[in-house]
């Protein structure tokens, strides 16, 4: 199974998450360029967090005209999965391969610390090696992860189990129905504000984000069990 | 057209007639020696070149003697003041590259930016080195939070230092902050940056090769602060606000491009020199890149990428516009250079020229338009040894009985003022708009002595600190110099790091005033005598003067910033109580010490009398017996003594998990002096029941004097002294106090 890191211009999380690949599930990574043109080779694509464009006109707004996500959008369809953290989150909403939008933390202020999740669908591709409702820790680190969506768009959320994360205890951006990570609908796309890979190894806190690559691997060694002949 | 532009600048006649040099910080008699240098009076640009070349800033005129007092030699320093950064051995052909830097003015008037840039300046220092910067700091000092303006800066600044550092994406790890009244009106913003470096890589800004390229990469300069390093080194007053446009204005977006295409160019190998454009701008870099290799240097201001309209040399020289670095390469690499500049987005041009008669010449718009010699501009800036005089106020405390205060009863009151006072509260607040945690190695994050920072790859680790009891140095400037350095130091040993070197941000009043000069000789003495004994020599830093406002100069504030190595992370110590049942001790002899203590600020409302004494002997014995203890994996908390001294130590280290503890104490003092006294060298550890008895026989067999105060465990913190309830409450009280006493007056 190969990994892609996207990396856009002042991405800044994406070392992070190249070294928690290699540090979780020790699988082929590689960075991509903003410009590439071709995605065909991977099988599971990362976009991380930091500020991509300096977050100017909006978080994500410009990264949504980047070359490679006409490139996103094809793996997507093909069913690839796909997971943005963070200011990767924010592209996949921007890009509409998520539904709502991150905005401004009710409390105006950028906000880092670990926070408690509940994992509220362990049937997405990055989420499986987690028990249904179980409570995980992962730190968040962003000014604009408040999640909104309409009436409607909440109610589709709900039907099609597509919240996958919400916050427990404090939440600490006022997102609706203190949602922290949602999916498409088909589940193999996954966007979070929270950070799990700042949480693969208990020295810096926490291990919890783990599971979200194990999970993945397990979800591509299902889809593929025929093909690789197990 | 360049005649028109020139038409509207003072000629060199005008300049001689009308003083106008005056307006720009440079002396009749400094003006002289201009004239003497060129052998003619210097033009509008000259004189503006000159003058900020010649600023305290860039040319330390005030304190250069003072400075040549510290010590910066040492094994395992690779490099030491003189560079953008210094750089420390850390074996395995790896080195910390490590300065701290102050943005104290722009940060009085424009409080976002200021801040902002300040720590954008410090990221360029340390990756011009070719380092990757892996970690920032602060040291910061405000007036009292109950003043409107104090607040707005407070804040203003703390978001400037979040917005830029979290989008360049190092992680603000640590840091020190201070309220109190002597800052009103002039806070202190000190930034510090650490790097990672091979050996192999280390640049130097030097202008190498007569005949070389010289380029310019980065944003296109404008207007912006124009100044500023002259702005920086005045008195703040009312007109100061008038100097907004002395400010500049950060693109951290920008400089994470620069940083990225820079370490791209210096991997390449390609790279002759570099330095960043930093205070004085284009002026700086090119003269100093010029000086260090001994050679000239010819720009040509028209290749100078401009985002405004008819801008004259003067201006485009003085521009302090950031995100901006200078290098050298060789013509036949030009090609590859803008390569790697052109995949980051980022223009490069070539500006000037590597030349061999030790002249700096600008040429704009077909004609010469200054002519200097680089060594004028670099070395011969006329160095004062300003008249120094001992201050009445000093002289005053000496007859000061702190000891004989009316005793204070309620000390479990007491304990709550103390923790509740801004200075000591906790500083969550602050450091969760920080992003802490990116580049995912940070071990320990901010709040406890020093930070760690992991290096991967590897099983070492950086621990890091800023530290200065400004208070103490004002009571007295040696003791408290010495005291910067010890309590640095033992905060890094504290978190199971060896003490490696420092970098320092001399912070101080107008050295005109002889008072002001007194503190800082005498606070460069101290600190220069810890330096020594406690083998952390200085690498390089900053001298920030003209700190004052109308009420008067702030406290003598001299800034340490000092990494230490973790040689293993299993060695990784924080200050917090790990388990119920851990044995608790207390290291190092407590005395009446009670001068520029938080207990005599927060409930005395006094800053008077001597501060503690230190004797580095002592504390270096202290420290190199804790070391041993923790390598030897005997301690499972480490937390030093300071603000607010044994009692406030003890419910911090209540705080992390929430454990509560109960000691007994029997000293020889009153017990509001011996739990709230700030006695020098002193550490509070705890180690598990079964390895306590080994920790007290290793501590005393290095000679450490300890005495076992009681166990953690419970919610309650229980202190006897002389077998009489001194202090108890729970720790969830304790910690309510200390955890909203920043955000309540904030919100």
């Amino acid at each position: 199974m190969k990994f892609a890191v996207l990396v856009f211009p002042a991405s800044n999380c994406d070392i992070d998450m190249f070294k928690a690949v290699e540090d979780t599930v020790g699988e082929p990574v590689e960075y991509v360029w903003h410009t590439a043109t071709d995605l065909t080779p991977y099988d599971v694509i990362l976009v991380p967090g930091g500020f991509s464009y300096g977050d100017y006109l909006r978080c994500g707004a410009i990264a949504q005209f980047a070359p490679v996500m006409a490139e996103l959008h094809k793996a997507v369809e093909s069913g690839k999965f796909v997971l943005g953290v963070c200011n990767g989150f924010q592209i996949l909403t921007e890009a509409g391969l998520l539904p709502g939008a991150l905005i401004r933390n009710n409390r105006l202020k950028f906000r880092c610390h670990p926070v408690d999740l509940v994992v509220e669908n362990n049937r997405t591709a990055f989420t499986n090696g987690y028990c249904q409702g179980e409570t995980i820790r992962i730190p968040i680190a962003h000014g604009e992860g408040n999640y909104y969506c309409d009436e409607q768009t909440l109610e589709r959320l709900k039907t099609n189990n597509q919240i996958v994360f919400r916050y427990q205890g404090d939440n600490p951006n006022g997102s609706v129905e203190n949602i922290a990570g949602v999916s498409n609908e088909r589940g193999n796309v996954v966007g979070m504000m929270p950070h799990p890979e700042r949480a693969v190894s208990e020295l810096l806190g926490s291990a919890d984000g783990v599971r979200m690559f194990t999970s993945v691997l397990n979800a591509w060694r299902e889809k593929n069990g025929a093909a690789i002949g197990r | 057209m360049a005649q028109q532009l020139a038409a509207k600048e003072p000629t060199a006649e005008q300049i001689a007639d009308q003083k106008i040099y005056k307006q720009f910080g440079v002396s009749d008699s400094e003006y002289e020696l201009i004239c003497g240098f060129l052998g003619r009076k210097p033009n509008y640009t000259e004189a503006g070149v000159f003058s900020v070349m010649w600023s305290e800033h860039c040319a330390y005129k005030n304190s250069k003697p003072l400075l040549r007092r510290f010590p910066t030699t040492g094994p395992r320093v690779l490099m030491g003041p003189g560079e953008g950064a210094g750089i420390v051995d850390i074996g395995d052909n790896q080195a910390v590259v490590f300065k701290i830097e102050s943005h104290n003015h722009p940060s009085a008037v424009e409080p976002y930016q200021g801040a902002a840039t300040g720590v954008g300046g410090i990221i360029r220092d340390i990756f011009s080195m070719g380092a990757r910067p892996v970690a920032l700091l602060n040291s910061l000092r405000f007036g009292k939070l109950d003043n409107e303006r104090v607040r707005y800066l407070f804040s203003h600044v703390v978001s400037g230092i979040a917005g830029y550092g979290n989008c360049v994406g190092i992680p603000t790890v640590a840091g020190e902050i201070m309220f109190d009244e002597a800052y009103e009106g002039n806070p202190l913003v000190n930034a510090m940056c650490v790097g990672l470096i091979d050996h192999d890589k280390i640049q130097r800004g030097v202008a190498k090769g007569v005949g070389n390229p010289v380029f310019y990469v980065g944003p296109a300069t404008g207007r912006d602060g124009i100044h500023g390093a002259t702005f920086a080194s005045e008195d703040l007053s009312v007109a100061s606000e008038a100097k907004r446009s002395a400010v500049q204005v950060g693109d951290p977006f920008m400089e994470k491009l620069v940083m990225e295409a820079t370490l791209e160019l210096i991997d390449s190998g390609i790279v002759l020199g570099i330095q960043d454009m930093g205070a004085a701008g284009l002026t700086c870099s090119s003269a100093e890149m010029a000086s260090k290799a001994g050679n000239g240097m010819e720009l040509y201001l028209d290749e100078v990428p401009q985002r405004e309209d008819g801008m004259t040399a003067y201006e485009m020289m003085l521009s302090e516009s950031q995100e901006r670095m200078l290098f050298v390469t060789e013509p036949k690499h030009e090609a590859q250079a803008k390569a790697i500049f052109e995949r980051w987005g980022l223009h490069c041009a070539k500006v000037g020229k590597v030349t061999d008669d030790g002249r700096l010449r600008l040429f704009h718009q077909g004609g010469q338009v200054a002519d200097m010699p680089v060594k004028a501009l670099v070395d011969d800036c006329p160095i004062y040894n300003k008249p120094s005089k001992v201050p009445d106020y000093y002289l005053k405390n000496g007859s000061i009985e702190t000891n004989l205060y009316e005793q204070v009863l309620d000390l479990t009151g007491a304990l709550k003022k103390v923790l509740g006072s801004p200075s000591l509260a906790s500083k969550e607040w602050v450091y969760s708009q920080y992003d802490y945690q990116v580049r995912t190695s940070t071990a320990v994050v901010p709040g406890s002595d020093a930070a760690v920072v992991t290096i991967r790859g590897t099983r070492k680790a950086l621990a890091m600190t800023t530290d200065c009891n400004a208070r103490y140095v004002y009571l007295d400037p040696e003791v408290g110099g010495k005291i910067a350095v010890a309590e640095a130091a033992r905060n890094i040993v504290c978190s199971g790091g060896e003490p490696l070197a420092i970098t320092d941000n001399l912070n101080f009043g107008s050295p005109e005033k002889p008072e002001v000069f007194w503190q800082m000789e005498k606070a460069v003495d101290g600190m220069a005598e810890a330096c020594r004994l406690l083998e952390t020599p200085v690498i390089g830093g900053n001298v920030s003067l003209y700190n004052e406002n109308v009420k008067g100069a702030i406290y003598p504030t001299p800034v340490v910033g000092m990494v230490g190595l973790v040689h293993d992370v299993d060695h990784i110590t924080t200050q917090e109580f790990k388990e119920e049942g851990d044995v608790i001790f207390l290291l190092g002899d407590t005395k009446a010490e009670i001068g520029g203590s938080e207990l005599q600020y927060a409930v005395f409302g006094l800053t008077e009398g001597r501060p503690p004494g230190i004797d580095l002997d002592t504390e270096r014995l202290l420290q190199m017996a804790v070391l041993g203890a923790i390598q030897r994996g005997l301690v499972a908390s480490a937390h030093d003594l300071s603000e607010g001294g044994l009692a406030a130590a003890l419910a911090e280290s209540c705080f992390g998990r929430g454990f509560g503890a109960t000691v007994a104490w029997t000293p020889n003092l009153r017990p509001d002096l011996a739990l709230f006294s700030e006695t020098q060298s002193r550490i509070l550890l705890s180690a598990k029941p079964e390895r306590a008895d080994e920790l007290a026989s290793w501590l005393a067999g290095q000679g450490v004097p300890l005495q076992r105060l009681g166990s953690v465990g419970g919610n309650r913190l229980t202190i006897n002294v002389a077998g009489h309830t001194a202090i108890v409450a729970t720790v969830s009280e304790l910690h309510q106090e200390w955890k909203d006493a920043i955000p309540c007056r904030m919100n």
